[in-house]
């Protein structure tokens, strides 16, 4: 593991008008590292990846990749620097072909001058290959994302960020509408990404797939930073409660017999 | 978590779904095919016998279907970009006003008046995508709009400037022209006449045209069906845009994410919808040899349903254009048939209304097969 992070984000603040979504954020992410981003619903979380994700711009802030500072304008600017986010239902278009989604937005092309073809012999290979580097085997390239599972499609996704050069992999909740088996699956997926060497940035609140997979634990609450734990360091029940803001949590889950 | 053999575990998961039948059945054009082969055997059965299959016949029912397949063409691929264009009506009375208007009132040339209609037309349709994009409104609604403001400006710059809603005059204005042969113009005639020597088909026994064959060759209007239909399904299905066109009608925030160009894909398409109504005004003007202020009237359902009929879903994101030029061809097959066959033609309303609820309800049913919907 290499010492300078892939991305940096340091107390990174946003304002929607009088709305302070963000109040000093911090986080960074090394190369073959899974940082896992907790916190409850309206903590920040989505607002801060949309950041991440050049949706948003910072009101304050700084951005930093391998130590340079950069500001993207554009979800594109953010593609292109390396950073690429699977958002949870957004991912994939379920008409349309595996390849087709696959290549979204950066079809192979033959050909010259205005009759430039799609190539889809090579789109449907190399999709095929990149599904099976992740552990799934499609039948056929042209069956419809309608027709897979959940964790398959959330699979792709990553796959399709992968293939295109993310350095930085930013995860939106991607086991959050997702059974067990999927879920085991996903998570598969990202140790398996990691090991490339691709940074990845993990989005739940929950705290047992964060704890499979995570190796740095960063909680947001209330658009701050609680505080970053290093694996080991926490226990899932500690975490549960600074995600949920402590005290109040604690006596409910007490009334209600374990941990939720 | 118990470690598989690699491959063993996503492979059988999928196998089991789909059989041959399902799949043969989950494609875009299917209805549209069985559609077509069910009103030829129907017609065949009952107008086999009237001419509707001799060579005038067969011309009759294919220029009518021309003209369906070219504005349904347009409103295919604006469709499955995941739009619509309810002013393609008015934008034919309107580009046809615009010919006449400025060829015989005006004085200019043909090709000039023609040229200048495609762009007044195609720039309509860039504003028309422009709104729909920049107010976010349904463009079911802005080009509601648009069909009313068009068609009222076209009455009445008809009746401002020649104080009628007929333009005549065109054809004497065409004559010679270039371009108005590329609308029309007919080819192929000596084959026509090749084919009346042969005595392969008829001729006209008396009148002033005795003796030449009672086809005189492919008019333009049906080239340029057939070119449009080719350009428009390589487009959809071969190149970069045509995934676009896809993306952008399948899910225009998830498209948008991955870097297509959504606002362009759809606008373009809007323009593509207005230039397919200017090819279909143009050649009407060029026939008729005049414009008229309500011509056009109800072609934008009508394409919709010839594109519906071709299993495109009103949601966008699915379908192709073969099934449109399919259900263009049922469309005047029908309209013409029945004429033949001696029925009732009020009874083609109803006919419609059926049939593009069969499609619609098929349709549906087919994207509950791709989505896994239930």
């Amino acid at each position: 593991m290499a010492d300078t992070p892939l991305i940096e984000l340091i107390d990174i603040k946003k304002q929607f008008g009088p709305v302070i979504a963000l109040n000093g954020v911090s986080v960074s992410v090394l190369p073959g590292e899974c940082h896992c981003l907790l916190g409850d619903n309206g903590a920040g979380k989505s607002t801060f990846i949309k950041t991440m994700a050049g949706v948003h711009r910072p009101t304050s802030g700084e951005i930093r990749m391998n130590g340079q500072k950069v500001e993207f304008a554009n979800p594109r600017d953010a593609m292109a620097s390396g950073v690429a986010t699977v958002y949870q239902d957004l991912a994939m278009i379920p008409l349309m072909s595996v390849t087709r989604n696959f290549w979204m937005g950066r079809e192979p092309r033959k050909g010259w001058g205005p009759f430039q073809f799609l190539d889809m012999e090579k789109a449907n290979r190399i999709t095929l290959e990149e599904m099976r580097r992740m552990g799934i085997n499609l039948r056929e390239s042209d069956q419809a994302v309608g027709t897979l599972s959940g964790g398959e499609r959330q699979t792709v996704a990553i796959a399709r960020a992968v293939y295109f050069g993310a350095k930085v992999l930013i995860l939106d909740e991607p086991t959050s509408a997702l059974g067990v088996r999927q879920t085991a699956n996903v998570l598969a997926t990202i140790d398996r990404v990691r090991k490339t060497g691709v940074g990845i940035i993990f989005i739940t609140h929950n705290v047992r797939h964060a704890m499979a997979v995570g190796d740095r634990f960063t909680v947001l609450n209330r658009g701050k930073t609680l505080g970053t734990a290093r694996k080991g360091e926490l226990k899932p029940e500690e975490l549960q409660d600074m995600m949920a803001g402590g005290a109040e949590l604690a006596e409910l889950s007490g009334s209600l017999g374990g941990t939720i | 978590m118990v470690e598989q053999p690699s491959g063993a575990v996503a492979a059988d998961e999928r196998i089991q779904r789909q059989s041959a039948l399902r799949r043969a059945f989950v494609r875009p054009e299917l209805g549209a095919m069985t559609g077509t082969v069910l009103v030829f055997i129907y017609f065949a059965i009952v107008a086999g016998g009237t001419g509707m299959f001799a060579a005038d016949g067969v011309m009759n029912w294919g220029v009518v279907s021309a003209q369906f397949v070219i504005i349904a063409v347009g409103a295919c691929l604006l469709m499955i970009a995941g739009e619509f264009d309810l002013s393609v009506g008015s934008m034919i009375g309107f580009a046809g006003i615009v010919i006449a208007l400025l060829s015989v009132h005006l004085g200019w040339p043909m090709w000039a008046s023609i040229i200048a209609a495609f762009i007044v037309a195609m720039l309509i349709g860039m504003a028309n995508g422009y709104l729909v994009i920049k107010t976010g409104l349904p463009s079911f609604i802005v080009t509601l709009a648009s069909l009313y403001i068009l068609r009222g400006l076209t009455i009445y710059f008809a009746i401002a400037t020649t104080r009628q809603t007929i333009i005549g005059g065109v054809r004497e204005a065409a004559a010679g022209d270039w371009l108005a042969q590329l609308f029309g113009g007919k080819i192929f005639g000596f084959f026509f006449t090749w084919l009346a020597d042969m005595g392969w088909i008829a001729t006209f026994q008396a009148g002033n045209k005795a003796g030449q064959p009672v086809v005189d060759g492919i008019p333009m209007l049906m080239v340029w069906a057939v070119a449009l239909v080719i350009f428009a399904h390589i487009l959809l299905t071969r190149t970069r845009f045509g995934n676009w066109i896809y993306a952008a009608g399948g899910d225009a925030r998830a498209a948008r994410y991955v870097g297509v160009p959504v606002d362009r894909v759809k606008i373009a398409m809007f323009v593509f919808s207005a230039f397919c109504a200017t090819v279909f005004a143009t050649c009407q003007v060029m026939e008729f040899g005049s414009a008229a202020a309500d011509r056009g009237l109800l072609k934008e359902f009508e394409a919709i349903i010839a594109v519906v009929i071709g299993g495109a879903l009103l949601t966008g994101g699915y379908g192709s254009v073969i099934g449109a030029a399919l259900g263009a061809l049922i469309f005047g097959v029908v309209q013409q048939g029945l004429f033949f066959a001696g029925v009732e033609s009020s009874l083609f309303r109803v006919f419609l209304g059926v049939i593009l609820l069969l499609a619609v309800i098929l349709n549906t049913y087919i994207r509950r097969l791709i989505t896994g919907e239930r």
